[in-house]
This record gives structure tokens, sequence and C-alpha cells, in this order.
């Protein structure tokens, strides 16, 4: 039934996650502005196959037969996704048994005259993340490409597994080190919906604090490497510094360059100084003056523009249908930001708009970013402005009677982000499952570059900066 | 001019390329780095990037043919002996007489394709793709090459550079519109052919979008070392080449004292870095450009080749 409507684009699928015994899955209605969660038991290690019906769904349902051993039934794509076969147990997270070994894995075939198979990856010639890229080329155009990853997963939903509410906030904060702040956040929402405690509002306006700073400095840090990728190393130079910058004023304020370990349940660990806040409030206002000159540079450079627009096209129809959040969505044409849809504090307070575009290319996705640097910014100065008196966090209860389960759904930089969490009756973590945004992107990517050519691939993937570490987990 | 001497010059000449050439690349890349508000590496990097990698053995696929061991010195012998004819500081080299300007683009062809060959040996599919690449991009470059060598024999009487050079020093070369389009045709090529931007980006670890790079993927230890060091030569060959035939002033003439020699070197090397810093700073101004837009961007240095040669059949005073 939910995935009739998911496939007929009445919910949006915001996660698919497995245990041991039981299948969750979690979706926005988009008519009447609700989430939801609904759960099904599978004594017999079964489940109904989503991904039958919406193939948003496969790669979440690979990933519960690889970690859980639950089968989706009647599904289309049985292959495994992140257990390349390598862990030495199958099932790790259910009922685990030795490994056979790595397989061989089939990639979707594209047949025809003249094709032939590119290789990329996992390991590059630069120092990036690991992810493995087949293009199947005719010449020099691309005619499919499929992703495979996998590489980075650590096992950290089994980390999480008895782990006490501090050293837990510990690992969420280190799911993706650029989205550090963003899954902090989200881990500390979730629990305090599960104990159904609230922090107080100068912790939710100092999470926000970090979150945006957050968004700015990797959209900075993106908005460069886009252009670099492109051989524009002027804008990477350019965009560096002011990256930097902020990560300077971050580590004055709290402490740490990523801010790392700084929100925890209950609330956030440091209240910056009168003095940082008023540096980061005077950087913010440095950086909205430098902003014209980057998207002047950026527009005016032909040979650049050339490159950027036009490239790697989404359609809005598959952003929509993946539910496909951040830049990417917004870029397509996909008007969802959990801050202001799936309102959480100290948001509805806050004056921002969302820029959406609908061109859904290289460029479109790079002037997104232009202008959620500049709404940031802007959210910076209030939250500076606007910061409430009182504590900055609350004691959590060491007890309950009985376990409890909450989710939270955070606005980080690449988009929606996703936490469910159940905590014991000692409030240790008993079992959680964090989504991220790149979940629905990876998939986008591979239409994006369909019909491109092969050399454009990498500013197509720069445009995404899709999280490896994150979905890999 | 005794043959003593001359061979002396020669000796000196093809030495001083080799040992020019990786300071030229360190300039090219302090230039940029500079401009990017960056510290960059010093101008001798290269230097010891290469003393680094002359002291590694390489490393071979396990599939790697003969080829694949001997194209990285042939391909540096090829490109060294071209760089070898083209006058720097001074004329009446003794290889002059050969120092054809055919006889160059055929020597820079030769390396081409064994670069080509070598690089689809190991049968990796970044090899493949880089040579695929090079080779469209030469099949593009050279005919615009011919073209500008054609509008140059017909306007000095000879496609050997000496007298080339001897005719633009001479009062009879006048304003020549051809020549003026040859130089425009002959740094479009010098770009293309030296894999920089916007055709190729030389500082890019991104090995879907490489040319040159991707072919010299595969190789490592002293072999890389001639191929990086072939590369470098190949941009100083293109610059002494533009130098020699379009600036020709402060060349030493065959028999002039020490003190001329002294002052065409110091010359030469005031084009190298004039050079040097013009491609710095045209580098840091572009992206680079769709790889399918490459046919138009050589097709402009055709046309300009051929509106050259053209002009000059129209009207021999153009």
């Amino acid at each position: 039934m939910t995935g009739e409507t998911l496939a007929a684009g009445g919910y949006s699928l915001l996660a698919l996650w497995g245990e041991p015994n039981c299948v969750h899955l979690s979706f926005w209605d988009a008519g009447s502005g609700e989430a939801g969660v609904m759960s099904l038991p599978c004594p017999e290690g079964r489940f109904p196959s989503v991904g039958r019906l919406h193939p948003p769904a496969l790669r979440l349902e690979r990933t519960i037969h690889d970690l859980f051993g639950l089968m989706a039934e009647e599904s289309p794509d049985p292959r495994p996704w992140l257990d390349h076969g390598v862990w030495g147990t199958r099932f790790p997270l259910g009922k685990a048994s030795p490994s056979h070994g790595p397989t061989a894995y089939p990639f979707l075939p594209a047949e025809g005259e003249e094709l032939h198979q590119v290789p990329v990856g996992p390991v590059h010639a630069g120092i990036i993340e690991p992810g493995h890229f087949r293009f199947t080329a005719a010449g020099e155009t691309v005619v499919r490409l499929e992703e495979r990853l996998g590489y980075v997963h650590r096992g950290v939903e089994g980390l999480f597994h008895g782990a006490g509410l501090e050293q837990a906030a510990k690992l969420a904060g280190r799911i993706s080190g650029d989205t550090t702040a963003a899954y902090s956040s989200a881990f500390a929402q979730a629990v305090e919906a599960a104990l159904d405690v609230k922090a107080p509002p100068l912790a939710h306006w100092l999470r926000a604090l970090c979150v945006e700073t957050e968004r700015v400095a990797n959209h900075l840090g993106d908005i460069g490497a886009v252009c670099n990728d492109a051989a524009f190393a002027r804008m990477q130079a350019f965009c560096t510094v002011l990256r930097e910058k902020i990560l300077r004023a971050a580590d004055l304020c709290f402490g740490h360059r990523l801010m790392m370990d700084q929100i925890v349940p209950g609330g956030v660990r440091t209240v910056p100084s009168g003095e940082a806040l008023r540096r980061l409030r005077e950087l913010a206002d440095e950086i909205t003056g430098s902003l014209p000159g980057i998207q002047q540079v950026y527009e005016t450079t032909p040979s650049l523009q050339d490159r950027v627009v036009g490239t790697g096209v989404v359609p809005r129809a598959l952003a929509n249908q993946y539910a496909c959040g951040g830049v990417i969505g917004r870029a397509s044409g996909r008007l969802f930001d959990a801050r202001s849809h799936l309102a959480y504090p100290p948001y509805p307070e806050l004056h921002f708009s969302i820029p959406v575009r609908e061109e859904g290319d290289v460029d479109a996705r790079i002037v997104i970013r232009i202008r959620e640097v500049e709404q940031s910014l802007d959210l910076i100065r209030q939250i500076i402005d606007g910061l409430p008196k009182g504590p900055a966090s609350r004691p959590l209860p060491q007890e309950r009677a009985t376990p409890s389960e909450g989710v939270a759904l955070v606005e980080g930089f690449r988009g929606d982000l996703f936490a469910w969490v159940r905590l014991d009756e000692r409030i240790r973590v008993e079992r959680c499952h964090f989504r991220d945004p790149s979940w629905f992107q990876w998939p986008l990517l591979e239409a994006a570059i369909d019909g491109n050519i092969i050399a454009d691939f990498p500013l197509c993937n720069k445009s995404f900066n899709c999280s490896y570490a994150g979905h890999d987990l | 001019m005794d043959l003593v001497q001359s061979s002396l010059i020669q000796a000196v000449q093809m030495i001083l390329v080799l040992l020019l050439a990786p300071g030229l690349t360190g300039l090219v890349r302090k230039v940029k780095a500079r401009l990017l508000g960056r510290q960059g590496p010093p101008i001798v990097q290269p230097y010891r990037d290469l003393l680094r990698l002359f002291r590694k053995s390489p490393v071979l696929a396990p599939n790697a043919s003969w080829l694949f061991r001997i194209a990285p010195y042939l391909i540096f012998a090829f490109t060294w002996l071209a760089t070898a004819l083209v006058p720097t500081f001074c004329l009446g080299l003794p290889f002059g007489p050969w120092a054809d300007l055919i006889a160059i683009i055929a020597l820079i062809g030769s390396a081409r394709f064994f670069l080509a060959l070598s690089a689809l040996d190991v049968g990796t599919s970044f090899g493949g793709i880089g040579a695929s690449r090079e080779v469209m991009i030469a099949s593009l470059a050279e005919p615009a090459m011919l073209l500008v060598v054609f509008t140059l024999a017909l306007v000095a009487g000879s496609t050997e550079l000496s007298a080339i050079t001897a005719y633009v020093l001479s009062p009879s070369v006048g304003l020549r519109v051809s020549m003026a389009l040859a130089f425009a045709a002959l740094l479009l090529i010098a770009l293309a052919e030296n894999s920089r931007l916007p055709i190729d980006n030389p500082a890019t670890h991104l090995e879907l979008t490489m040319v040159h790079e991707a072919m010299i993927l595969e190789y490592s230890g002293r072999h890389l070392a001639l191929l990086e060091l072939t590369a470098s030569l190949k941009l100083l060959l293109y610059f002494s080449l533009i130098g020699t035939i379009f600036l020709p002033w402060g060349l030493a003439t065959p028999g002039a004292s020490l003190a001329s020699y002294l002052a065409g070197g110091l010359f030469y090397l005031l084009k190298l870095a004039t050079a040097g810093v013009t491609l710095g700073i045209f580098e840091t101004a572009l992206a680079k450009m769709r790889l399918f837009r490459v046919p138009d961007f050589l097709g402009a240095a055709l046309m300009l080749g051929l509106l050259a040669t053209l002009l000059r059949f129209v009207s021999s005073s153009l």
C-alpha cells in the first residue's frame, strides 16, 4: 500500500532500515506535511520489496539484506550492496554466519556495437574517498554508469549497540567528518525525542549556528572545487581562503575547526565567548561582501560557463521520485528543506529563503550553493544577534521504565539527514540508524552523466559531492 | 667557422636546452602558484623531482612488453634531437642544414607515435583514453602546423630554420600579415601540443579528464623521469621555435665574439622567462574547454594557417 503511494509520488521515502527481526520505513507526505514511521515485523526473515514498486528503495533493501539477512521478496535487484564478501562474516547485524569470500559482482549489462567499459576506482589518482565507477561508453559518450560503493563500510551501526550516550554522540560526530555538526545534531535530537526531553533554547540556537557555519564552510569549499575540476583554479584559491577563515572562526568559537563533539544529547558543550561570536559575525559580513565578487567571476568567465551550463542534468521528475534533498534536489526544482518543511527549533523563529532552480545542471548546483551561503551567513547573523539566555544543556534521565525510540530529520549541507535511535532502560543505545542524504543522490549521479562525455564526469561528480563515508557507514 | 668551434656550440646548445627545460616548467608552476595566492614550490623543484625519479627503479606491469620499456628512451631521444635543431641563442649550428621545420615536426610526431603505443601497451583503460584523445588532438594540430610551415616557407623561400630566421632578420621582411596569422596559429598549436590549458590541464589529478597525464599514468621511476623531462623539453622547444622564428633578435651570428654569444644566451633566457610568465598568467585566467570543443580550437589554428598561406598567394607582399 505504502509502496504504491510512494511509487505514485504521494509520499517521499525518507528512510528504510532494518533490525534483526523487523524493517522500518519512514516517509514524508508532501500533502499534509507530516512524516511517519512504520514498522513491519518479519519473523521469517522476509519482507515485501518496496523497491519493486519504488526504485529508490532498492539499494536500501540490498543493504538491509547485507547487514541483517532479511530478504526483500520479489526484489528486482537481489545483488549485494555494501557487502563485498571481505568482512569475514555475512549478516553482521543479524544472524551472523561466516562469509564465503568475495564473489563476482555482475554489473548491469549494456549491449551494443563498439561499446567498451571503463572501470574507475576504488583507488583514484587524487586523494579522495574510495568508490568504484563502471562506465560503459561509446567512444567518449557515456551510455551507462554504474556505481559500486561500500568500500568505507566501518560497521558504524554495530558500534552503536550498547554504547552509552557519550560514546554514541562521539561516534555520530565521526560518521562523516565534513558533516559532523549535522550528524551530532540529528543524533542529539533523536535521543531527546526518545527521552521526551527538550533541550534549552540556547542549545537549539547554538546547534543551528554550528550547522550553518558548517554549511557555509562546505559550500564554499565545493564552489571552489567544482570550478577547479574545470581547471579554473583561481576560484578555488579564492574560496579556500574564505573557507579557512570560517574554520578558524569556528575554532575560536567552539575550540574545534569542524566543531566536533560540540553538540551532545541534552544541549551543547561549549558556549562561545562574546568576543568569538563578534569575530564570527564580522567574518559573516566580510564573506557576504565577497560573494558578489565570486559570483561575478563565476558568471563572467566564458570558458567556465561553457563547461558548467547544460552539463550533467538531473531531470526534475527523478529528483522528485528519489526525494533527493539538498542542493541537488533544489537545483532540479524540488523545493524541500527540512529546516522549513519539517521545521525544528530554532528555524521557525528565523528568516531565510530556500533558493530553487529548475535547470538541474552543474551551473544550477553552483548557483544554489552561492545563494545558500548567502542565506546561511544571514542566519549566522540572526542567530548571533538573537541568542537567547539560559543554560546550554539539560541533564538527561539515567533510567526509564521502558525502551524508547526517537527520530530526527536535520538539514545538513548535503541535504536532509535522517536519524533513528532506540534507547534501552538504562539509556544506552540499543539500535541506531542514520540515513545520509547521499543515499538518494548517488543514484541520480548515474542518471546525470547519461549522454555526457566521460571527461565531464569529474565535474558532475564534484557538483554532487556525495558522501562515501556517510553512505557506506 | 671551424668545425671544432661549431661542434662545441652545438654541444653547448644541446646541454643548455636539457638544463633549462625543467627550470622553465618550474617557472610556469611558480607563476601560477603566485597568481593563485600560494607560495608554490621553488623553481628548482622539477630538478629535484627528476633527480628523485632517476634514482628510483621503475615498476612495470606484468604484461608490459619491450616496447613499454624502450619507449621512454625513444620519446626522449626524438624530442631532445628536435629541440637541439632549433637555434636558441645563435645561428649557424652544424645541424642547421638538417634543421628543416618538417624534420622537427616529424620528430615530434614520431615521439607521439611511440608515446601513444606505450600508453596502449599495458592495456589499462586510462592509457587507451589518453592515447585516443592525444591522437585526436594531434590529427588536428599537425595539419595546422604544416600550414604554418608552408606559410613560412613561402615567405622565406625555405623550410630551413636558419634561412627563415635570417630572412626575418633581414630588412626585406617588412610588415607581413601572413606572418602574423602564422604566429597566432603557432601559439594555438603550441598550447595543444604541450597539453596546456585550455586543452589539457597539466596539474590535474582527475584521471578521467587527463590527456597527456593519462598516457604516462603507468610509468614510474626513471621512465617517468624521462617522460617528465621530455614534456619540459617539448615546452621549451615550442617556446624556442616561436622565439627563433618570430622574435629572432639577439641571436648570435656564426663566428661572432664570445660576448655576442653570451648576449645571445641572455636574450634567450629573457625570451623564455617572458614566455613562461605569459603562459602562467594565461592559464590562470582560463578554464579547461570541453573535450569536443578542441576541434573548434585547433580548427581556428588550421584556418589561420590556411589564411596565411592563401594571403601569400594573393599578394607576395603580404
